[in-house]
């Protein structure tokens, strides 16, 4: 989709709409929706209201029967509108599966208006949630979900392509960009434009080098492989060369695992950041109950340990780790940050869900997941500097771009890489008792829950985020005292942070074949910060916070909800640090004041850089990612040799 | 003439129902859908809503017969119900569900039970009401 020209917004450019989809000049027409609903008088109801919208419908009553039809037709849809309440899958796991599955814009709706399921939709990363009775004008609109994220997308695109030496500016570019007033899409469309012929160009470069390559399906089977792989290798030294080795597919090329692996980071980067606002991630991150994440869960015990013994780390030092960390962006984080998500995301609806397949097949997610916990573990102590050094940034970056449930997984796995790093890091400068080898239990158990849930809201609220920003993080939590889940945090929140000014964010979506399908390709492009009237604005701009780019919009939501931050802090704390019982020790209601101070202080200093200009956005997706991390934190198990939060034990 | 005379007949029916407040605006959003090619659109799915919430009723008086009372279940039945009855613009069974509800959460079972009823009756009356408006809709045409 060209979302640059002038006049007619598709255009059969790389990315866009098929040009068997879409006529030209009669865009959204013939924008494919998928609609989800249990009830067949709505369905009935929507299916014509979107028909006489001239948009092609499918319709679906059972939520696994469209996650079928989702995976089987890669480009058989635009846009997702979802019922919440259905009786075989809730309505928001049906969106972390679409998210993880397909980075698809997903609309919620449910005569339910109540502000806690509003809030949820938000914090799940919908782009939007409509009340039921809906009307046609609602509908009317809802192409404007699916342009956007194209659009960021592209700028995500267009980010990994200017380079890293441009990264910087260009985050700072795109948070303004995005910034352009929510309500006027004008403004947008003409940074988009701007945006858009920048990337028009790599587009075209890398669409030659693709041009003649079939469409490379990523199946369930085939990512999980590359995950593998990526994980063998380590999420930074993964290269596309010996992944492709590694996977030893054959028909597969260089070129295809290039831009799987670029969505991928930017998946992690978006789990990373959407974990740290949001509840649910917390949960996600520390959730995955798969023994798979053994490896990092003791990984993590280890970090915790060091976390809460580096609680004395002053927050300066965490907040200038991070701004370091922000300021140099790599691509090596990606990796490590959306582990903790992605499990997170099942967890706390389905455990062993895995991100690609969603609930079908556990074995599957905790393969995944075991794939996600290899990440952090191959990484070196030095890798871990390494990333934690640039994670920050670049964490946010590619962690957010999945739901916050994929931020989970992803999380996870960087977390035990962080957790080393901090530890080498915190004993190196304060602490020296953190034991190594405590039991990943015992370091959870030992951290005081409230320091994790104040670190981890802080971190989160840093920009710092990114695995690396754990051991920033415990910097700061040993200010705090021992909020270990402060740096798990930081993974998901820096990443989400980052994410915009990292420039890792092509990720995913890169095109795969060179013209990238947008509507799949993003797998790890997470929408644009939407600047919707309703709900949507705070979806939106949580949601932005989490994407790459939305920094303009997180800021926006961010605002009203930086009251909750702490609690978002809380649950993104938890989410991050993969320990459970990390988690259920946090002492929420204790550390709710510490958290709010000090997410606002980690706040501000995590933007120092002025990586992202939306503090807000941070707070919300905190306060979001909080509240889900409470609702999340019971599911999470011992991956990472803790015992999975149990939610039952969660302070709130 | 006699058609005319139907049809005015229908129209009266019709704004009476808005007028008595059995139907809201929701409805004219469904009237707005049919077209030509689907000419009998909003009969259609006023008949899928009957069957469908038929379904629903049956489920909350099963769930209502079991002691004690999972609120919780008849809640959610209730939500759907209410949902499924919104999208076709019935106001007051709209009306009745949201008041379950609320019985619902506070444990009233009296106010639960007695609020069904309710529900039930409104649900059968605007069957009723609509049955006889398409049918001299249709005789109108």
């Amino acid at each position: 989709m060209d979302l640059g020209v002038k006049s007619q917004p598709f255009t059969s450019s790389n990315a866009s709409w098929k040009s068997g989809d879409v006529v030209p000049g009669q865009f959204p027409a013939g924008l494919k929706v998928l609609v989800v609903d249990d009830d067949p008088t709505c369905l009935r109801i929507l299916e014509k209201m979107l028909k006489n919208c001239l948009y092609e419908v499918t319709t679906c009553n059972r939520a696994e029967v469209a996650l079928d039809f989702l995976r089987d037709n890669k480009n058989g849809c635009d846009i997702v509108i979802s019922d919440v309440h259905m009786p075989d899958m809730d309505g928001f796991k049906l969106l972390e599966h679409i998210g993880l599955l397909m980075d698809l814009p997903v609309i919620m709706m449910s005569a339910d208006d109540s502000k806690h399921v509003v809030m949820k939709g938000v914090t799940h990363g919908a782009c939007d949630y409509l009340i039921k009775p809906v009307r046609i004008e609602a509908l009317k609109n809802i192409w404007q979900h699916v342009v956007r994220k194209k659009k960021h997308e592209w700028k995500d695109k267009d980010v990994e392509h200017s380079g890293s030496v441009e990264e910087g500016e260009r985050q700072q570019k795109f948070p303004e960009d995005v910034d352009c007033s929510s309500s006027i899409n004008e403004g947008n469309w003409k940074n988009s434009k701007r945006r858009k012929d920048e990337e028009d160009e790599v587009d075209d470069r890398d669409d030659t080098s693709t041009l003649k390559k079939p469409r490379v399906v990523w199946s369930v089977e085939l990512h999980q492989q590359f995950v593998t792989a990526v994980n063998q290798l380590g999420i930074d030294k993964a290269v596309p060369k010996k992944i492709l080795e590694l996977m030893n597919v054959p028909g597969l090329t260089r070129e295809n695992v290039a831009s799987h692996l670029q969505k991928y980071r930017l998946y992690l980067r978006r789990l990373s950041g959407v974990s740290q606002h949001q509840n649910g991630l917390a949960n996600s991150f520390m959730g995955p109950s798969d023994p798979s994440f053994g490896p990092m869960s003791s990984l993590s015990g280890v970090d915790l340990q060091a976390l809460a013994a580096s609680g004395q780390l002053p927050a300066q030092s965490l907040a200038s780790i991070q701004a370091a960390a922000l300021g140099r962006p790599t691509s090596k984080s990606a990796v490590p940050l959306p582990l903790v998500d992605q499990r997170n995301v099942f967890n706390f609806e389905n455990p062993k869900l895995r991100f690609i397949e969603g609930q079908q097949q556990q074995s599957d997610s905790s393969k995944q997941v075991n794939l996600l916990h290899g990440i952090p573990t191959n990484m070196d102590s030095k890798q871990l500097a390494t990333l934690h050094q640039s994670t920050l940034g670049n964490m946010n970056m590619h962690v957010h771009s999945q739901t916050s449930q994929s931020n989970s997984l992803l999380m996870q796995m960087v977390q035990p890489q962080s957790r080393t790093q901090l530890l080498n890091e915190i004993n190196g400068s304060h602490v020296s008792n953190i034991p190594s080898s405590v039991g990943q239990p015992v370091l959870s158990r030992a951290i005081p829950s409230a320091v994790l849930g104040r670190n981890g809201i802080e971190n989160i609220h840093g920009p710092q985020y990114t695995s690396l920003s754990q051991p920033s993080t415990s910097a700061d939590y040993s200010s705090q005292s021992t909020e270990f889940s402060g740096n798990t945090f930081p993974l998901a929140s820096s990443s989400g942070m980052s994410r915009g000014l990292l420039p890792n964010y092509d990720a995913l979506n890169v095109n795969q074949n060179g013209n990238q399908d947008w509507r799949l390709q993003n797998v790890g492009s997470t929408f644009g910060p939407p600047h919707h009237s309703n709900i949507q604005g705070g979806l939106d701009v949580s949601r932005s916070v989490l994407i790459q780019q939305p920094v303009s919009s997180s800021q926006k939501g961010g605002q009203s909800r930086i009251p909750s931050a702490n609690k978002a802090a809380f649950s993104l704390a938890e989410g991050f640090t993969s320990i459970p019982n990390v988690g259920q020790q946090l002492n929420f209601s204790a550390s709710d004041k510490s958290l709010r101070s000090k997410a606002e202080r980690l706040h501000e200093t995590g933007f120092q850089n002025g990586l992202f200009s939306e503090r807000y956005g941070q707070e919300d997706l905190m306060s979001a990612l909080f509240k889900q991390q409470q609702e999340g934190l019971g599911a999470v198990e011992s991956e990472f040799g803790f015992d999975g939060y149990h939610l039952d034990n969660l302070p709130v | 003439m006699e058609r005319n005379q139907l049809q005015r007949q229908a129209a009266y029916m019709r704004n009476t129902l808005f007028d008595q407040g059995y139907l809201d605006e929701q409805f004219l959003q469904l009237e707005d859908l049919q077209d030509e090619a689907n000419p009998k659109f909003v009969e259609e799915v006023v008949k899928l809503f009957y069957t469908d919430s038929a379904r629903l009723i049956r489920s909350i008086e099963l769930t209502l017969e079991n002691t004690p009372w999972d609120f919780e279940k008849l809640d959610k039945i209730m939500h759907q119900f209410k949902g499924s009855s919104s999208s076709i613009g019935a106001k007051k069974v709209k009306k009745e569900c949201t008041q379950f509800q609320e019985y619902c959460k506070v444990g009233n079972v009296e106010g639960c039970m007695r609020t069904f009823q309710e529900v039930k009756q409104e649900h059968a009356a605007l069957k009723r009401k609509l049955e006889n408006y398409f049918q001299l809709a249709r005789e109108a045409r």
